[in-house]
């Protein structure tokens, strides 16, 4: 499976929205929802909420890209950002905001550096993560 | 409310700062200082630069202590080959996850590259089914290139995208005929 980049910028950008939305209101559910999202998009990164919006409306002016980008990194980004909005969901509805805001600010620095940069953090941390936890033989 | 509101600002300041740090610094063909041409040995401060490096593969105690790939130094032989690195004028070994778009990029750079030019050779590794190797050569992201020459000596190393041109230069500076 293949993908659009412009379509993960385009659900960056949406989701840095939407984490702002989460850092600036405090709601509790809006994170759970962005958690959500998170969890659809990396079950199938075609039929994610984002890339739905993005296929509808956007795609159709600007006509198909002029690359496609493999599927596994993306998925990839999405579970780790669906970890951090659990975390940060369960933070805020049980009453521990700072976790809540933590978590969600860390969910916001991601996202925005993809949707800016175009930089996937999640993806390059991957190697850094493995080298740190694998078991030296 | 207000807290929010600053940590949002705070936020996104650090990503913009981190952002355009990236962007300057992604893709850079870092030289890593070759020892003098044709001395066939290395400068005198970095006499025992290699002696260390022992079997190929380096344990470091605290991970962040790796032993990165010291200026011209010379990989190890039996780690090279066990990457599956074999002897070229010019090797660009990249080193590559499942989970790293702009991996992609490089390989069709380096690939063009090697095409183009007899002479050299390019080495994809998915480094992380060879984590021994890259923690001896002291690697974190990828992509990353390490550009070979014949003695198995890092001469450039890049993080990110390289651009061919720079690449191209890179590499014909290890195939022209006065080294």
């Amino acid at each position: 499976m293949e993908l659009d980049p412009r379509g993960q910028r385009f659900a960056a950008v949406l989701t840095s929205a939407v984490l702002v939305a989460v850092l600036v209101t405090g709601a509790g559910w809006l994170a759970l929802a962005q958690a959500a999202v998170f969890a659809v998009t990396a079950l199938d990164p075609q039929r994610g909420p984002y890339p739905l919006i993005f296929r509808l409306l956007v795609l159709p002016r600007i006509g198909p890209p002029a690359e496609r980008e493999p599927a596994a990194p993306v998925r990839f980004a999405q579970v780790v950002g669906f970890a951090f909005l659990a975390v940060s969901a369960a933070g805020y509805l049980s009453g521990v905001v700072a976790v809540g805001v933590t978590f969600a600010a860390m969910g916001l620095f991601a996202a925005f550096l993809n949707a800016a940069f175009g930089f996937c953090l999640g993806c390059e941390t991957y190697l850094a993560a493995r080298r740190l936890t694998a078991r030296r033989l | 409310m207000t807290t929010g509101l600053l940590v949002v600002v705070a936020v996104l300041l650090l990503g913009g700062a981190v952002g355009l740090w990236r962007r300057g610094t992604d893709g850079r063909l870092r030289p890593v200082a070759a020892p003098p041409p044709g001395s066939g040995g290395r400068g005198a401060g970095e006499a025992d630069v290699t002696a260390g490096a022992g079997e190929g593969v380096v344990e470091s105690g605290a991970g962040a202590e790796a032993p990165e790939a010291q200026p011209g130094e010379r990989i190890d032989a039996a780690l090279l080959a066990s990457l599956g690195v074999v002897p070229a004028p010019a090797t660009l070994l990249q080193f590559s996850t499942a989970f790293c778009a702009p991996c992609r990029a490089v390989r069709r750079v380096c690939t063009d590259v090697a095409a183009m030019l007899p002479g050299v050779r390019h080495v994809e590794v998915d480094a992380e089914s060879h984590l021994d190797e890259v923690r001896a050569l002291g690697i974190w992201r990828t992509p990353t290139l390490l550009v070979l020459d014949a003695d198995g000596r890092v001469v450039k190393r890049a993080t990110g995208v390289p651009g061919k041109p720079h690449l191209i230069a890179a590499v014909a500076d290890l195939l022209s005929p006065s080294r």
